[in-house]
């Protein structure tokens, strides 16, 4: 609802902006995800091109779907995850990208985006943007106290009751969505993160539930300032969120001190993927963006900026060597095989994942 | 050209029926018309689309074909989730209402027996925090009541709790919010009862020998049934569907029909499992709002 309120104030301003804007203005249209640029990529854009951009932001998947699905969203540009971008994909929401349109294309890891083909088939609709990993956020000194000096290295620390129960004191933030984190479960029982078993569900189900009265809360983004203010001291969450709430605590020197660790047996990674919707109506200045995203340096000043991980290749010598060379944003070619994307399931599964959500968090 | 209009302004409907038309076509615009594309929602399948669910009507070699789907609702009756999520509403809503009352009553009484200037005054502030956004009023909540917020530093301040009290996330923390929340609709219409009552009538309860209390219970309390019956339909209707405060102050315990509805909307991306439960819920609420129709027309007719 929050996410709504800000949406509609974002669409009011918009549509006041665009009114505005002269007629023979080029315009384009972007919805992305909130703090998700660089204080100046978008000014350089339009810098560059003399592109008048007109920018909403979202906080999630489901509202950015919601909006494509109804049809005529209006915008040229979206940045949808990957599991979502499958589905609309399917729906036929997105149109193909003029590869002769993007030269910067071949910056690309050619490794990644044969990974994306899962969600989307021949790379035909869209470009990765940021990706990042869901792992383990921590307060360094409270966990150091209630394991009894034993460092965070394994989902053993989040899914042995022996050991969230010691945590539980100083709480336990876990994210609120079922597609992420019961593939998280069921990776560390040993079964495929796609399975579509109901069996397989089943037992992660249980996993989840027998360390449920150890969890503070599930939520996908109240941790960032809880951790930060030392609210709670351990956060199963998105790689990007839980370095901002490391900064945070360093900006308000709180003598909080946290850390971030993708657990040896590795975890679920996300790609923001951006796309053009079929009824755009500026489809020349969209591929003009999508272009620009691919520069090495633009790249490079994002993930230095948001520290999450980029896909081009060109952009890595140029993010900056604290970043670069962080296991937690870069894994070592170890972890990083051991990564998994999410899968995009169908209608049936994710209605049993939502239940037995519920079940996990409610008790009915 | 004159004689054109004339009869053009002869065909619109006149007096009367015009001044009744333009609510009756503002229900039609505004909640026939949305509620019969909900039940037409309610009725598809879900798909992979745009717009994610099946039409209910094709017409192929001259025929028209309906298809009418009513798995939705069997769905719903199936698993005991959605009749659990309609009842926590439901509870919620009742005591919420109660506790409004039991709040707003008292408030409302003393406004109403307070000297004639101050009034406006005394209304104004029941009034003025729905001036700020209820967003901003709840997340102000939330600072209150968190684990580090200004409540509990109080308590362990004066030394009454030793470890902060678990109230934000919890169904204590969604009781707060609403009864905060809801207590204007609650006084207001309380007010607007107490205030038009004859006090001479309680005067000669007291030459009668009455104790003021069993005045109140005698006289007072049956004359305010009405701004009661009001107040609580004004706090209950709107609760049951709550979406924001359960969402924000509440926690994993807390299983209401709005987020339920949340659920098989975004998550599920169900579009008719979600109309179907909108139709039900619904269907649930007409009847305390015939009650407060039935009511309300008792009022107009003075009886």
């Amino acid at each position: 609802m929050k996410k709504n309120k800000q949406t509609l104030l974002a669409v009011a301003l918009g549509v006041a902006v665009s009114a505005a804007v002269q007629a023979d203005q080029r315009v384009l249209n972007v919805y992305q995800w909130s703090d998700y640029v660089a204080p100046d990529t978008i000014s350089n854009f339009e810098k560059q091109t003399g592109i008048k951009v007109i920018f909403d932001v979202y906080d999630s998947n489901e509202v950015l779907e919601a909006k494509l699905l109804s049809g005529r969203s209006g915008y040229d540009i979206v940045v949808p995850s990957n599991p979502f971008l499958a589905k609309q994909i399917k729906a036929g929401v997105y149109q193909k990208l003029d590869k002769s349109q993007l030269p910067q294309w071949d910056n690309l890891n050619k490794d990644l985006l044969r990974t994306l083909e899962v969600s989307d088939a021949g790379n035909q609709y869209s470009i990765p943007y940021m990706w990042g990993s869901i792992g383990i956020g921590y307060n360094v000194e409270k966990v150091k106290a209630a394991l009894g000096g034993q460092e965070i290295d394994s989902w053993d620390v989040i899914f042995k009751p022996e050991n969230i129960k010691k945590l539980h004191e100083c709480g336990v933030a876990i994210l609120d969505s079922p597609t992420e984190i019961i593939p998280t479960a069921m990776h560390y029982l040993g079964l495929p993160t796609d399975s579509e078993n109901p069996e397989h569900i089943k037992q992660a189900e249980a996993l989840l539930l027998s360390i449920r009265p150890y969890v503070t809360y599930f939520h996908s983004s109240k941790y960032i300032s809880d951790l930060a203010s030392g609210n709670i001291c351990v956060a199963v969450g998105y790689s990007g969120d839980l370095y901002q709430s490391k900064s945070r605590a360093e900006e308000a020197k709180n003598k909080i001190k946290l850390a971030y660790k993708i657990p040896q047996e590795g975890a679920g990674t996300f790609f923001d993927m951006i796309a053009i919707p079929k009824d755009a109506k500026n489809v020349k200045e969209a591929h003009e963006f999508v272009n620009y995203l691919l520069a090495p340096q633009v790249m490079a000043d994002l993930t230095n900026y948001l520290q999450f991980s980029n896909a081009n290749d060109q952009a890595t010598p140029l993010v900056d060597e604290v970043i670069r060379t962080d296991p937690g944003i870069y894994p070592p070619a170890e972890l990083m095989g051991k990564l998994y994307t999410f899968a995009d399931f169908s209608a049936k599964t994710q209605r049993l994942l939502t239940r037995s959500w519920t079940k996990i968090k409610s008790g009915k | 050209m004159k004689k054109l209009g004339n009869k053009l302004l002869g065909l619109l409907p006149k007096g009367r029926h015009a001044v009744i038309g333009v609510p009756f076509f503002w229900m039609l615009l505004f909640f026939l018309l949305p509620f019969a594309i909900i039940i037409k929602i309610s009725f598809a399948e879900a798909d992979i689309a745009i717009p994610p669910y099946t039409s209910l009507t094709e017409w192929a070699d001259n025929q028209l074909t309906v298809l009418l789907n009513f798995g939705n609702y069997v769905l719903l009756s199936e698993d005991g989730l959605y009749l659990a999520a309609y009842l926590g509403s439901l509870k919620i809503a009742f005591f919420s209402t109660l506790l409004c009352l039991l709040v707003g009553y008292p408030m409302a009484y003393a406004i109403a027996r307070s000297d004639k200037q101050m009034r406006p005054v005394w209304l104004l502030l029941v009034m003025m925090p729905t001036w700020t956004a209820l967003l901003i009023r709840v997340y102000a909540w939330m600072g209150i009541l968190s684990n580090n917020g200004l409540l509990n530093n109080t308590l362990m301040w004066l030394g009454i709790v030793n470890e902060p009290v678990q109230i934000l996330n919890t169904n204590i923390a969604v009781y707060i919010g609403i009864v905060y929340a809801y207590l204007p609709f609650m006084v207001l219409p309380l007010y607007a009862n107490l205030v038009k009552h004859d006090l001479s009538l309680l005067e000669a309860a007291s030459d009668l020998g009455a104790k003021s209390i069993t005045a109140f219970w005698k006289i007072t309390l049956p004359l305010s049934k009405s701004g009661i019956i009001a107040g609580c339909m004004l706090v209950f209707i709107p609760v049951v569907g709550e979406f924001v405060i359960p969402e924000l102050l509440g926690g994993p315990e807390t299983l209401m029909i709005g987020k339920v509805l949340w659920q098989e909307f975004f998550n599920n991306r169900d579009w008719p499992v979600a109309s179907s439960l909108a139709v039900i819920m619904l269907l649930l609420l007409i009847i305390p709002i015939v009650l407060f129709n039935r009511n309300q027309a008792r009022e107009l007719e003075g009886k």
